[in-house]
C-alpha cells in the first residue's frame, strides 16, 4: 500500500507538539524530560472539556497538533484511533465503584468508558461525520492502526487521521500493565500526494525479523507506552531521508515501511 | 464502488441458543431468550439475554491462560455450525498467513478484573497473578484467542466502537480484501455479561425492568444480552449459493457521546453510504433489521432516519426483544439473524412490543411473516455516535 503523510502530531512528556519534537528527533536539540502538561485541547467545547477524560484529552491533543501544518481540516478526515489499553483511569474508577458496597457507576465515567470515547469527542469537536474506527492489538496497536488507516486511505481514496495513544494505569491496575508515560502520536494520511505531504510511505508485510531501533536521545521510560512503537517512523519524518522502518506486527510478521521524502 | 463479498461460513452462540438451527428454530417460533437478571450477584432490576452453560466450560490446554467468560463464549461460538472445518479448508486453500481476523468487543474479559477488585489486599493492592490482563481484560485478547484457536497467522485486530463494533469488522475486512493483503477474513463479535455494563446502563437510566419493547409507545429501555458470532468472508466467485455482503456504510454523528442525533442524521448517512456502495436504491431493500434498542431516544432517531430514506414502505423490526442488546456482538448477531431471514424468506416480528409508538412513521412489524426477501439491511449504532449499516443479499 502506498500512502502520503501530510501532517504529524504528538503529545507526551517533553514532546510538546510536532514543532518542538521535530528538532529532538533530528538531534538538533536535546530531549528534556518535563512532566506531561495534561493541558486540555482548546478544540473541545466548554461542556466537552469538562466531561472529557485524560485519555480523550491526550489523544485529541495530538490530533489537533497534526492539523496545524497540514492542508486538511478535521471535518474532511475519517479517523482511526489505536490504543492498547483504552482508559485505565476510567477502568480503575469503575472497578473501584463496583467493588464497593454501593456499586454505583458514574454516568460520565460510563459514557467515557467506551474505547471509542476519543473518537466521539473528536468527531463532535471537528464536526466530522466520516467513518471512524477504534482498534486494539495490545503492544502492536500502533502497527494495527497504521494498517487500518493505510487500507482506509488506499481503498476509500479519502484522507484519514491515525491517532495512537496510551496512558499509564493508576494503582492498583498499574501492576498488571506497567506503562510509565503518556504518549499520543497522530499522522495525517492521504491516498495521493498533497502540497503539505512530507513523505511517501510504501507499506508491506514481511516475515518477522529485525525491527528498527527506538530513536536515540529519548528516555527509556517512554518505551513502555505501546504508542511509542510509532516513534521510529516519526524520526524518519523528522529526518526526511530515504529509510526503511520495520515495526513488529505479530509473532510471524513485521510491518515494513519504505519511507521516501517529499511527495 | 460496489463491494461484494461471499459469506462462506457462519457460526453463532446467542441467548436463543447455540448454532444456526437452534437460533432459526427460536426465531421462527417467536421464542425469546430473555430472563429476569440472574447474573452473579448483580442487584439490577432488569432482564438479560444470557448464554447458557459457560460456567461449566473452562478453557483448558494450550489456550488455558485465556480462560474468562468472554473467551469461553468465543470458543462456544467458534465450535458451532461447521465453522472450524470451513476455516481449516480455507487455510489449506489460501495458507494461514492470508487469512485475517477482526473481532469486535466492548468489554472483553473485564469481568475478571471486576472480580479481582473484590479480592484486593487490605491495603488496596491487586494481587498481580490474579489478573491475566493481556489474556482477559485487554480487548485484543479475544482476537488472539480466535486466531490461535483457528491456526491463522494473517493480519489481526480487535475493533471497539461500542455497539457498532462487530458491524464495523465487515467494513475493515472489506478493505483488507480490497487492499489485497488477505484472501479471506474471519470477522466476528463477542461480548459477555459483566457488572460494568449492567450497572453502567442502569446509571444512565437505560435499562428496562421488563423485556425490552423496541418501538413501543411505552418502551422504557434496553435488555442486555451476550453473544458470540463469526463469519468467513471471501471474494465472490464460486459461491453462488452463499449470502453476500453487498455493501457497508459508516458514519459519525458528531453530535453527543451517549445520545443519538435527534433527527438520526448519522444513522441516515450510514444507510445512504451502504446503499451507494451496494449500488442499490431504498426500494431494493426488502427488510431492515433495526438497531432498535428499546430506549426512547434511539428508536425515535433511527425511525427518523429510515423515514427520510425509505418512507413507510420497507418492513422493519428489532430482534433485541429476542436476544437482548448484545452490545459489541450486536452487529454480528443481527447480521446472522438477517441472513437467516434471507435464507428462509422470513421477517421476524418485534417481540414484546404491543403498540407501536404513534410518533414512529416507518413500517414496524409486530408479527412475524413469511415473504420473499432479496436484500436486507442491518443497522448498528454505538455510543460516541459511531454508526455502521450492512447490506446483505442472496446474489452477488
Amino acid at each position: 500500500m502506498q500512502i502520503f503523510v501530510t501532517g504529524v502530531g504528538i503529545a507526551g512528556p517533553g514532546l510538546d507538539g510536532w514543532a518542538n519534537t521535530h528538532p529532538i528527533l533530528t538531534g538538533q536539540s536535546a530531549y528534556r524530560m518535563t512532566p506531561f502538561s495534561r493541558s486540555i485541547p482548546d478544540i473541545l467545547s466548554a461542556a466537552e472539556r469538562r466531561r472529557s477524560s485524560q485519555a480523550v484529552r491526550l489523544a485529541i491533543l495530538a490530533a489537533q497538533d497534526a492539523l496545524k501544518a497540514g492542508d486538511l481540516r478535521g471535518e474532511e478526515l475519517a479517523t482511526v484511533f489505536a490504543s492498547s489499553d483504552g482508559d485505565g483511569v476510567i477502568t480503575q474508577d469503575i472497578c473501584e465503584s463496583l467493588a464497593g458496597s454501593a456499586r454505583e457507576v458514574s454516568p460520565t465515567s460510563f459514557h467515557n468508558s467506551v474505547y471509542n470515547a476519543p473518537a466521539g469527542y473528536w468527531s463532535i469537536a471537528t464536526h466530522s461525520q466520516l467513518a471512524s474506527t477504534s482498534v486494539c492489538a495490545y503492544d502492536v496497536s500502533f502497527a494495527a492502526g497504521l494498517i487500518e488507516a493505510a487500507s482506509y486511505a488506499t481503498v476509500e481514496r479519502q484522507p484519514v487521521m491515525l491517532i495512537a495513544s496510551d496512558l499509564p494505569f493508576p494503582p492498583p491496575l498499574h501492576v498488571i500493565r506497567p506503562v510509565e508515560e503518556s504518549l499520543a502520536i497522530a499522522l495525517l494520511i492521504s491516498p495521493t500526494a498533497r502540497k503539505a505531504s512530507l513523505m511517501r510511505w510504501e507499506i508491506q508485510f514481511k516475515p518477522h525479523g529485525a525491527i528498527t531501533a527506538f530513536p536515540t536521545g529519548l528516555p527509556e521510560s517512554l518505551r513502555s507506552n505501546p504508542a511509542a512503537r510509532g516513534l521510529p517512523l516519526l524520526a524518519a519524518l523528522a529526518n526526511r531521508t530515504d529509510e526503511t522502518v520495520s515495526l513488529e506486527y505479530s509473532d510471524e510478521t513485521d510491518l515494513v515501511v519504505l519511507c521516501e521524502p517529499g511527495a | 464502488m460496489m463491494t461484494t463479498l461471499a459469506i462462506t461460513a457462519i457460526a453463532t452462540a446467542n441467548p436463543l441458543g447455540r448454532g444456526l438451527p437452534a437460533t432459526w428454530d427460536a426465531l421462527r417460533k417467536d421464542r425469546h431468550g430473555l430472563r429476569p437478571n440472574d447474573f452473579e450477584d448483580a442487584a439490577v432490576n432488569t432482564w438479560i439475554g444470557r448464554a447458557e452453560g459457560l460456567e461449566a466450560e473452562p478453557i483448558t490446554g494450550k489456550l488455558a491462560d485465556f480462560d474468562c467468560r468472554n473467551n469461553r463464549l468465543a470458543l462456544a461460538g467458534l465450535r458451532q455450525d461447521g465453522f472450524e472445518p470451513a476455516v481449516a479448508a480455507a487455510r489449506l486453500r489460501y495458507g494461514p498467513a492470508r487469512i485475517g481476523v477482526l473481532i469486535g468487543t466492548t468489554t472483553s474479559g473485564i469481568l475478571e478484573t471486576e472480580l479481582a477488585y473484590r479480592r484486593r489486599s487490605p491495603s488496596g493492592e491487586l494481587l498481580p497473578l490474579t489478573v491475566r490482563y493481556r489474556e482477559t481484560q485487554n480487548l485484543f485478547s479475544v482476537s488472539q484467542l480466535v486466531r490461535r484457536h483457528l491456526g491463522l497467522t494473517g493480519p489481526v485486530a480487535s475493533i471497539s466502537t461500542a455497539c457498532s463494533s462487530s458491524a464495523k469488522v465487515f467494513a475493515s475486512a472489506s478493505r483488507w480484501l480490497a487492499a489485497g493483503f488477505c484472501d479471506a477474513v474471519v470477522v466476528g463479535g463477542v461480548d459477555s455479561l459483566c457488572f460494568m455494563t449492567l450497572y453502567g446502563f442502569a446509571s444512565l437510566g437505560l435499562l428496562s425492568a421488563t423485556p425490552c419493547r423496541p418501538c413501543d409507545a411505552d418502551r422504557n429501555g434496553l435488555s442486555i444480552g451476550e453473544a458470540a458470532g463469526f463469519m468467513l468472508l471471501e471474494r465472490p466467485g464460486g459461491h453462488d449459493d452463499a449470502v453476500h455482503l453487498l455493501g457497508y456504510g459508516e458514519s459519525s454523528d458528531a453530535h453527543h457521546m451517549s445520545t443519538p442525533h435527534p433527527e438520526g442524521l448519522g444513522a441516515a448517512l450510514a444507510m445512504e453510504r451502504a446503499l451507494a456502495r451496494a449500488e442499490m436504491k431504498p426500494i431494493d431493500i426488502d427488510y431492515i433489521n433495526l438497531h432498535g434498542t428499546g430506549t426512547p431516544a434511539n428508536d425515535l432517531a433511527e425511525d427518523r432516519a429510515i423515514w427520510r430514506l425509505f418512507g413507510g414502505r420497507t418492513p422493519c423490526s428489532s430482534t433485541k426483544g429476542r436476544t437482548g442488546h448484545t452490545l459489541g456482538a450486536a452487529g454480528i448477531t443481527e447480521a446472522v439473524l438477517a441472513i437467516l431471514c434471507l435464507r428462509h424468506d422470513f421477517i421476524p416480528g418485534t417481540l414484546h412490543t404491543e403498540r407501536v409508538d404513534p410518533q414512529l412513521q416507518s413500517c414496524v412489524m409486530l408479527q412475524s411473516e413469511s415473504r420473499p426477501l432479496r436484500a436486507v439491511i442491518s443497522n448498528s449504532f454505538g455510543f460516541g455516535g459511531n454508526n455502521c449499516c450492512l447490506v446483505f443479499g442472496k446474489r452477488p
